[in-house]
């Protein structure tokens, strides 16, 4: 190959990076933009916001939307982060250790009707939020628990039961059964060896599965607008802003702060745990 | 024996709260589709009442060339042509650009939150940005000398379906450069390299090696992103409830009212409405599914 050859390639090879840089700039910049101006409108008074958040001739930032999104008269944030955990928290963990127990009898046993039954099982997760709510929403109101987080939290825990036990039959079909038989011949129990020896090596999958279902039950709306009555206390995080937002004239400050602090949980959590989170995103889905 | 009732100890407590909390609801919604609000069987007629009522179906302004209200139904099917092709196209872009790109996946971060974040806030932050003086779409239309089509982009019926579909492609579009990336990665690289032996343009190398084999993420991409589209709720709530004058109405979105907001509420319609959301996902979903249990 000539010398000229060579840089003429170089050449091509220069300029086609630089068109890629440019668009992943201009395509990162398209997506920030509507982050960082809901951060401007966070810390700046309304009338600056109107103004358009991009302007900087006057700039007088203020906490005011985060002190009054947090005492907010009709929806407080101090309250309804906090009920938001309360239904989040248990709403994560408990169909995880329900959906492993079942999960682990799909991957290691054989018993009738078992195919059919997982069958049935991971159809279910395709189920639209739509199609239970009405049944589910009168089934609660005759056990008393409408209005109630630990209905809530029930329903959570259904509904994540299908896509975990796929989720984690999956992991535990290959994971080496030889530990747990040695187990089983030194005379341990199903349950002792699910809990003493599975579980342990299923930890990377746990992770995925928490990280997931946290931000799931944590951004859910619909459940809880149904099945939580919109009242100060009882709010749920994701209730208290389009209460906030109201039918006007917004006071974008506020709601900006608002929105702030509601996607910073789930935010935190995905950074905290991103390989996990992905990993569940694309494990049912590429491997495929 | 003892083998045998074993394994169904192990799957009670699953079967219990799905029993109550899915399957009996989704028989029971079915079932009470087909009743009327004495009780009484009426066969199809809450699903014809569904088919009449303007707010589901309305194809009139859509023959005629107008803009919507076209009703929820074709609002949902508008959704799917536009927001689908958009949105596979961008996860693909990005995930093969930003795979080549210093700092690509602080960038892919980036753009993934917006699948992180509850839809809720997305909500919120495409009603900001489409506001009249403070969004950044009507300033950059003045920048680039369209500012006399500026205006709140969601107050309006005629434009509010068009911006949420947009303004969805921002939200969604993470997912599938998620999905693409990973499937990027499985593709040996050795693939890559014998191309560029052979002397393969960059052009026909995507298209004869990496489109090919991204094929399974494709799959993934494209039934997900139709389950989301169909079941899409948060964003047009918490924007304009459907409307205005429902310009943004859709199925999930008229079920709830049917359900729980207009007097007297009908628990039928809203069922028979569900039900035919369901019927709607069910294929997709189900080959979905057929293709993740055979892994």
């Amino acid at each position: 190959m000539s010398r000229l050859n060579i840089v003429k390639r170089l050449k091509k090879v220069k300029k086609f990076t630089i068109l890629v840089h440019v668009i992943a700039f201009a395509v990162s910049l398209v997506w920030i933009i509507p982050f960082f101006g809901v951060f401007m409108a966070s810390i700046r008074p309304l009338p600056e916001i109107l103004d358009g958040w991009w302007n900087f001739e006057v700039f007088n930032p203020t906490l005011r939307g985060y002190i009054e999104a947090w005492n907010h008269p009709s929806a407080p944030l101090s309250r309804a982060l906090l009920n938001s955990l309360l239904v989040t928290i248990p709403s994560t963990f408990t169909p995880i250790f329900i959906a492993a127990l079942g999960a682990y009898s799909f991957a290691r046993f054989k018993f009738p009707t078992r195919d059919i039954l997982f069958l049935v099982i991971v159809l279910l997760q395709t189920i639209p939020q739509q199609m239970v709510i009405i049944p589910i929403f009168n089934t609660m109101i005759r056990i008393g628990l409408w209005n109630n987080y630990i209905g809530l939290i029930l329903v959570h825990t259904a509904f994540a039961l299908p896509w975990q036990i796929l989720f984690l039959r999956n992991f535990f079909s290959v994971l080496p059964v030889e530990v747990e038989e040695a187990a089983r011949i030194d005379g341990a129990s199903y349950l002792k060896i699910f809990y003493k020896i599975v579980l342990p090596l299923t930890l990377p999958a746990l992770a995925s599965l928490t990280a997931l279902q946290f931000v799931w039950v944590w951004n859910d709306f619909f459940f809880a607008t149904v099945l939580i009555l919109p009242t100060p206390e009882s709010r749920l995080a994701t209730q208290a802003i389009p209460a906030m937002l109201g039918r006007l004239q917004p006071d974008w400050t506020v709601v900006s702060a608002a929105s702030i602090i509601v996607m910073l949980i789930p935010i935190a959590i995905y950074v905290a745990l991103q390989r996990y989170y992905v990993r569940g995103i694309v494990a049912g889905a590429v491997k495929g | 024996m003892r083998r045998q009732i074993f394994p169904f100890l192990f799957l009670i407590p699953s079967l219990f709260l799905l029993v109550i909390f899915v399957l009996f609801p989704v028989v029971n919604t079915v079932y009470i589709s087909f009743l009327n609000q004495e009780g009484k069987f009426v066969g199809f007629d809450n699903y014809a009442k569904v088919f009449s009522d303007k707010s589901f179906w309305n194809p009139k302004n859509l023959i005629e060339g107008k803009p919507p209200p076209y009703g929820a139904l074709i609002h949902n099917g508008i959704w799917i042509m536009i927001h689908l092709p958009l949105s596979v196209f961008f996860g693909l872009l990005l995930a093969v650009l930003l795979r080549d790109v210093k700092g690509g996946a602080i960038i892919k971060s980036a753009v993934f939150l917006g699948v992180v974040i509850p839809m809720i806030v997305g909500g919120v932050l495409l009603r900001f940005i489409y506001e009249d003086d403070a969004g950044i779409v009507n300033a950059f239309l003045r920048v680039i000398g369209l500012g006399h089509l500026a205006r709140t982009w969601t107050a309006f019926p005629d434009t509010i379906l068009l911006s949420l579909i947009l303004g969805s492609v921002w939200i969604w579009t993470g997912f599938s450069m998620i999905v693409y990336s990973a499937g990027l990665e499985g593709i040996p690289t050795e693939l890559f390299e014998s191309a560029k032996i052979d002397g393969a343009s960059r052009w026909r190398t995507f298209w004869r090696i990496t489109v090919p084999m991204l094929k399974p993420a494709t799959i993934v991409v494209v039934t997900m992103t139709l389950l989301w589209e169909l079941k899409i709720f948060d964003i047009v709530w918490v924007i304009q409830q459907g409307g205005p004058l429902e310009g943004s109405m859709v199925m999930a979105v008229i079920m709830y009212l049917q359900a729980f907001v207009y007097r007297p509420t009908n628990f039928h319609v809203a069922s028979a409405i569900a039900t035919l959301l369901t019927v709607m996902t069910f294929g997709f979903a189900a080959y979905l599914v057929n293709r993740m249990v055979k892994s």
